[in-house]
């Protein structure tokens, strides 16, 4: 790993950072090679949170293997648990009710908005402005009051499961969102000028850590940090699943690729969402939240696979089955993972400044890259 | 009018009276040095207390409320916590210097405390190059954080002192320059008769648009030069964890971060002394009854009214600011500011010569 001296031959600076600093949310580890000031490598270190959950999921029934995927991307943990219901739906050719779909993707688009409205926060605090952080949790706040009335948690919510969701919607469900997006509209302008606007903040991200198109598709990213750079990735429309063909709502895109376009993006990003669930809030259809399932699931001889977008990016879900109980074999397809391998291609000749902008900028989640 | 004078004449004669001219001398001079001392300590806990309070504002959250009233005294015991924490040494530190550096920079935010007027006839020294002290000592500080960063072992430590190095001998400059206008507006370097030389309008507005122009110069090399954000290279929490104190705890780390209050409060006294008026009461021309009324408020509220508003305002820059990084930083000074600066410097000195200030 790292020498004893902590320099190159050629004199650069080798420093780790993490797996405990502030800069990496979490337990990343980079040794990054310095020269002065501008950072010259960066080498991610991964498996400070291992927890093999793939491996974990092989002995677990169809229905179970489902929570320990809460625990991966803990930001969107309903998206996570929305796309593996829908693999194994897939799998037993299960028709969802309308309700339960349009449930779904309230949640889905509630927790996009939850974790990019946290980003925000990590974002700016990544930059050194400290207060944008807690008006972010402000509104966060309500939205996991939303998630802990219908699904009784606040983080790691198992809501989704094989065929529909578990319960049904809180009463308050629909007073309580409608509250919360006219908050967050009324709010969003202040996020702009409290951080989008401000000259400072400009000139941290403007131009910085660019992505080109071709580099964003090789290193596999997707998510705002690919749409940022032009890549037109959004699954929701470019392999709608669960009704998001019926809704209106536009790919936030940009073709700048810096630092502060992945920003715009997601900015971008909260808004639609927050059309999408004024558009689905007064529609919710009457009728069952779950369809009808044998309580104990066994999906047929095959592989099957479903992706979906996540608030960082695509993320998939790969089942080979036997027959049986249990899966055979799942893998995960984590947004997180390829965008963190686009980190050092993106960094190489920054600051070390720019280093922490820029992973602010990716929306790295760890236990997302280490299952 | 108020005056502490009254009070420290009596005192004055009382011990000269009383005892021989050198141990009155002496006797003075320790009570001076005490009361600076508890004003020193006193300040630290009012700004770190003031501190978390305005940000708790401006983060929408409470703040410090169990400790005393409204959690008045939460730094009083942070104080206590750290002064009973293990100082701690690491291994491979140079300990002479790992040891004095808290100390140099402590005693350089002290020493700063000397030539400010606090109020009418209250300044524990009022030399003739007050100006040029200030100025002198607050590079003092600089080498406290080179120490420490050099000593402590540690590459997160020295990257944030090299940086900090860089910043503030740039930003000197810029602080140095605008300072000057106010010598030459005034025509002295003493801190007393510049104060008086402000007794029919501040600078701030008798100067016209150059002395607004080096106000605004000088709260901006000021935030710098004390390390504060949008300036915090030297700390930057989010990129080096904890800059040249990263090795540092318990008492050694507090007396880095008092000595930053009291710089903190020092620019900003000599910011309010030099364009605000120091402790001079507002006046508006001819506006008699006004005037009058203005003076009756005590000497020291106005100086530390105004002292206190531009800490708020520096405190207001720190936590609504993102962080430059430091070649923007370093480009501000060298290609904005420092021109700007100069410029500004000769209109100044026009206006000067040809008296068109009020």
């Amino acid at each position: 790993m790292v020498e004893e001296i902590g320099t190159t031959d050629e004199g650069d600076l080798i420093i780790n950072i993490g797996p405990q600093h502030p800069a990496t949310h979490g337990v990343l580890h980079l040794v990054i090679t310095l020269n002065g000031e501008t950072v010259r490598k960066v080498e991610p270190h991964l498996g400070y949170i291992h927890r093999s959950i793939e491996k974990m999921c092989e002995s677990l029934s169809y229905r179970q293997f489902i929570y320990s995927t809460s625990r991966m991307d803990y930001l969107s943990s309903h998206i996570n648990n929305h796309c593996c219901a829908m693999t194994v739906e897939k799998g037993l050719q299960l028709e969802v009710p309308e309700r339960a779909a349009v449930i779904r993707i309230l949640m889905d688009e509630l927790t996009r908005i939850a974790s990019h409205v946290l980003w925000w926060g990590a974002m700016a605090m990544d930059i050194g402005a400290f207060t944008p952080f807690f008006h972010a949790f402000r509104e966060r706040e309500m939205i996991n009051d939303i998630m802990e009335e219908t699904c009784g948690a606040r983080l790691t919510m198992n809501y989704m499961v094989p065929g529909g969701v578990q319960f049904d919607l809180h009463p308050n469900f629909h007073r309580r969102v409608k509250a919360f997006v006219k908050q967050l509209r009324n709010k969003l302008p202040e996020y702009d000028e409290l951080v989008t606007h401000n000259a400072i903040f400009k000139s941290r991200t403007k131009g910085v850590g660019i992505l080109s198109k071709e580099d964003a598709i090789s290193y596999g990213c997707s998510g705002p940090t690919a749409r940022a750079s032009g890549v037109d990735c959004d699954i929701r429309k470019t392999y709608p699943y669960e009704g998001y063909e019926k809704l209106q709502f536009e790919q936030a895109m940009s073709t700048d690729g810096d630092t502060y376009s992945r920003y715009l993006v997601r900015m971008v990003e909260m808004r639609q969402s927050l059309s999408i669930i004024e558009q689905l809030i007064d529609n919710i259809p009457e009728g069952d939240f779950q369809a009808k399932t044998k309580a104990v699931l066994k999906l047929p001889k095959g592989e099957f696979y479903s992706r979906v977008e996540t608030a960082r990016g695509e993320f998939g879900v790969y089942i080979v089955s036997e027959g049986g109980t249990t899966p055979y074999r799942i893998k995960f397809r984590s947004p997180g993972f390829s965008n963190l391998s686009a980190l050092d291609h993106t960094v190489r000749g920054q600051k070390i400044g720019d280093l922490v902008a820029i992973m602010g900028s990716f929306d790295l989640v760890i236990p997302d890259i280490d299952r | 009018m108020w005056s502490f004078s009254k009070l420290t004449d009596l005192i004055h004669a009382w011990l000269y009276e009383t005892f021989s001219p050198a141990w009155a001398l002496a006797l003075e001079m320790v009570m001076v040095g005490v009361a600076a001392i508890g004003l020193f300590a006193m300040l630290g806990l009012v700004l770190v207390i003031m501190e978390r309070k305005v940000s708790a504002y401006m983060q929408i959250r409470l703040g410090p409320n169990r400790v005393g009233p409204k959690g008045m005294l939460q730094s009083l015991a942070d104080t206590l916590k750290l002064l009973v924490k293990e100082g701690m040494t690491p291994n491979g530190v140079d300990r002479v210097l790992f040891n004095l550096a808290p100390l140099v920079a402590m005693i350089a935010a002290m020493l700063l405390l000397a030539p400010i007027a606090f109020a009418k006839d209250f300044q524990i020294w009022d030399l003739n190059i007050g100006v040029l002290y200030i100025t002198a000592i607050s590079s003092l500080n600089v080498i406290a954080i080179l120490m420490a960063g050099w000593s402590s072992n540690n590459k997160y430590s020295l990257l944030g002192a090299m940086r900090s190095g860089a910043q503030i001998v740039s930003y000197e400059l810029s602080a140095g320059l605008s300072i000057l206008t106010i010598v030459v507006l005034s025509g002295s370097l003493q801190i007393s008769d510049i104060v008086t030389s402000q007794s029919n309008g501040w600078w701030i507005f008798k100067g016209h648009i150059p002395a607004i122009i080096a106000f605004v110069i000088f709260l901006i090399a000021a935030t710098a030069e004390t390390n504060r954000a949008p300036f915090d290279m030297a700390e930057a929490e989010s990129e080096l964890t904890g800059g040249f104190h990263t090795e540092y705890s318990g008492m050694k780390f507090a007396l880095f971060f008092l000595a930053e209050y009291i710089n903190v409060f020092v620019v900003c006294a000599v910011g309010a002394t030099l364009f605000l008026g120091g402790w001079m009461p507002l006046h508006i021309g001819s506006l008699d009854w006004f005037n009058h009324a203005m003076d009756y408020i005590p000497s020291s509220i106005w100086f530390f009214g105004k002292t206190f508003f531009l800490i708020f305002v520096m405190m207001w820059f720190r936590w609504t600011f993102p962080r430059l990084r430091i070649d923007q930083l370093l480009t501000l000074e060298w290609k904005y500011l420092l021109p700007i600066g100069m410029v500004n410097i000769l209109l100044v000195t026009v206006i000067a010569i040809l008296k068109w200030h009020f």
